[in-house]
């Protein structure tokens, strides 16, 4: 007995990877109100806690799933329905619910991500592609990122484009060396990997010193440009947390590098175990040390920020759109270096720090999307 | 990248990558060609259980095939340590160590200190322990207690294939000797492990699991047998926070204090006999450094102070598992006075 006025809540899918989310609590209970956008659940990932708003009006009929148990992606964790929506009916959607939460991930449900590996001038470079069709977009990390960093935006974007996301060298699973440790060599990574997916245009995001990187690869390469998302980008000002950066490529032990870790948060409590692991993880691979502390150089005068996105900006001279992101409580870099950016659409965000495409990544899908409609 | 492979395969790929980047590194051990009797270099077995296979025929003259003679061939190699290579030796059951004693505690463990750190001995000393494989008490005992007890040895544990081959890289690279413990029951688990290159410090523990309720602190095997019973505990609403030592030698005091003073219950699990082991270690540790914390006493779940039973039934009972990790918890939770 199926009604179609229940509409179910699912666990979204918060990253290629992601097959599975734990609810660590409700915002809402049994019989409450909601409308579009309203918090649902706080939801934990192996990577990080994120909040899922409601997509539809209703009413909270039944929670289907407990705090603290394993739900696999797309299991239904609660009912939205309207109250003459009988029990039974509503009965008998819970268990349908529940007995696709028992029975738990299929064993043959893997990530979508099609990892790939291109050679750029001798360099082993990762990326992962997902969507059919539509324009390229590539998304650029920041300095001890990686490709998962997006993990919220590429798979929701996939839907109208083609998404890439790579690893720098130095970075991921590309390779380590990172030759000078300049922008140039990185620009090289990704101007490789437009070309290893046939793209002549693609629309460039980058983030922090992955801005830096997208910057330096439309000023040299204009034609290969569309549009420009930058997410706290790296060089449009002095002032940088230096401290965050040197303990970054210093910490050698959890204990060490979780408080700097949470620095890249608006709320360190966004910081689990399994990001600071992941992160520890990478930094202990051969190599990565001498390429953090070599971009270092690239990124830092003494305490101060040493590039200039500005001039690689204004070299653009307006012929493609560009936004600037920013968190309003970025710690790393900070969000008042977004008003000396002129010539380009700037949002700021409340209560998102240097990590916006985690903290508030429907805010920055739609950021970028914007400017990659205002291309045309 | 990560892919899939065994804890024997992790440990193999360990060796080879470090023998590849430094030709210092050099392995030794019985059975590395076969052995006495054997059509020799056809018959390349990789020791008694496989772990070195393929690194004969990869690297010529760097895999010596020794007679059995435990204590020429450990001191050979902490000799060699001495003299500028890195050899990583094999010897087979840590139940044989006895015979080589002098080499590793009264030789290898004291020149760094009596040759005020002009001299040191980079050897790794690999070796099988644990019970579980039908081999009677002179071939499954667990031994790390000793060699704990001794200043100037690292004693390494790894748990899991990802722990295995960074610990075992960090362990070729230290310029100490390393006694270097492998799980028999463990060779073939399977797990995540990065193609590159990595290490793991020695000296930190990892928290393997989560929890609020009891601190569990394990090491090797026992990992396994704690997560077990940690995930049937959960179903019961007492959640268990569980602590891989990883290295018994130098010790992470301040991960297990932290946890104990979040839960504020220990239970330690140690497949090693009940005197002397790193149960009464740890148990010793939290009673001095944490008792403020401490709301029930603690509980230790070892093997008995028997010799491991040649009867499997009996094997079978004398193994920790993960029932009886369960009783102990339930036992600190439901503790009052």
């Amino acid at each position: 007995m199926t009604d179609d006025r229940i509409v179910p809540v699912t666990m979204p899918k918060w990253g290629l990877s992601m097959q599975l989310g734990k609810i660590t609590a409700w915002a809402v209970a049994e019989g409450d109100e909601v409308k579009a956008g309203d918090d649902l659940a706080d939801i934990e990932t192996e990577k990080i806690t994120g909040t899922l708003e409601a997509s539809d009006a209703g009413t909270v009929r039944r929670l289907t799933a407990r705090v603290g148990e394993d739900v696999p992606v797309s299991g239904t964790i609660a009912l939205l329905a309207p109250a003459d929506v009988s029990d039974e009916a509503l009965d008998a959607a819970v268990l349908a619910a529940r007995a696709v939460i028992d029975a738990g991930v299929p064993d043959d449900a893997g990530g979508a991500a099609e990892l790939h590996t291109a050679d750029v001038g001798g360099r082993k470079i990762s990326y992962a592609g997902t969507g059919e069709q539509g324009d390229v977009v590539l998304l650029v990390h920041g300095y001890g990122g990686d490709r998962n960093s997006w993990l919220f935006l590429q798979e929701p974007m996939a839907a109208g484009y083609r998404v890439y996301a790579l690893d720098l060298p130095g970075h991921g699973t590309s390779a380590k060396d990172v030759g000078d440790g300049t922008l140039g060599v990185l620009a090289d990574a990704v101007t490789g990997v437009l070309e290893a997916v046939g793209a002549g245009r693609a629309h460039l995001v980058g983030h922090s010193m992955g801005g830096a990187v997208v910057l330096a690869v439309a000023a040299r390469d204009p034609g290969r440009v569309a549009s420009l998302t930058l997410i706290a980008p790296s060089g449009f000002g002095s002032e940088i947390n230096a401290d965050y950066l040197r303990g970054f490529a210093d910490a050698q032990t959890r204990r060490e590098l979780k408080p700097v870790v949470g620095q890249l948060f608006a709320d360190e409590g966004l910081v689990t175990r399994q990001l600071v692991d992941d992160l520890l993880a990478y930094k202990r691979l051969d190599g990565v040390g001498d390429a953090l502390h070599a971009l270092l150089g690239t990124l830092l005068d003494g305490d101060a920020q040493r590039g200039d996105s500005a001039a690689a900006l204004a070299q653009l001279g307006g012929a493609v759109p560009v936004t600037v992101v920013w968190g309003a409580a970025d710690r790393v870099i900070p969000a008042t270096q977004a008003e000396s950016v002129t010539g380009a659409v700037r949002r700021v965000i409340d209560g998102a720090g240097h990590m916006p495409h985690m903290e508030r990544p429907a805010e920055v899908q739609a950021a970028i999307e914007e400017t990659i409609a205002r291309a045309g | 990248m990560a892919r899939n492979i065994t804890y024997r395969e992790a440990l193999n790929e360990a060796m080879a990558q470090e023998m590849e980047r430094d030709e210092t590194v050099i392995v030794m051990g019985e059975d590395n060609a076969g052995g006495a009797g054997s059509p020799g270099d056809d018959d390349a077995w990789g020791g008694v259980l496989g772990v070195t296979k393929g690194l004969y025929h990869k690297f010529p003259g760097r895999v010596l095939d020794t007679p059995i003679s435990e204590s020429a061939f450990i001191g050979a190699a902490i000799g060699a340590a001495t003299a500028g290579m890195r050899p990583v030796a094999e010897l087979m059951f840590v139940d044989f160590m006895g015979v080589c004693f002098d080499q590793i505690y009264n030789q290898a463990a004291k020149f760094r200190y009596m040759f005020g750190g002009k001299a040191v001995t980079p050897v790794v000393i690999r070796t099988m322990y644990g019970a579980g494989l039908r081999a009677a008490a002179q071939h499954s005992q667990c031994l790390y207690p000793l060699f704990t007890h001794i200043p100037g040895l690292k004693v390494v544990l790894p748990a899991t294939p990802y722990d295995a081959k960074g610990l075992m890289i960090q362990a070729i690279r230290d310029n100490d000797p390393v006694m270097f413990f492998e799980h028999k029951a463990l060779y073939d688990m399977s797990g995540p492990v990065p193609e590159e290159s990595y290490v793991l410090p020695f000296g930190e523990a990892n928290v393997v699991r989560e929890g609020g309720d009891v601190t569990i602190v394990t090491l090797g095997r026992m990992v396994h047998t704690s997560l077990e019973a940690a995930g049937q505990l959960a179903a019961d609403g007492v959640q268990c926070e569980v602590v891989d030592l990883r290295t018994t030698s130098p010790l992470d005091e301040d991960t297990v204090l932290e946890s104990v003073e979040g839960t504020g219950r220990l239970v330690v699990v140690d497949e090693a006999h009940p005197r002397c082991n790193i149960a009464t270690d740890i148990s010793a540790l939290v009673a001095r450094k944490a008792f403020g914390a401490l709301q029930a006493p603690i509980e230790m779940v070892t093997a008995p102070h028997t010799p491991v039973p040649f009867s499997t039934a009996l094997e079978d009972i004398y193994i920790p598992d993960a029932q009886r990790v369960v009783n102990a918890v339930k036992t600190v939770t439901g503790w009052s006075r």
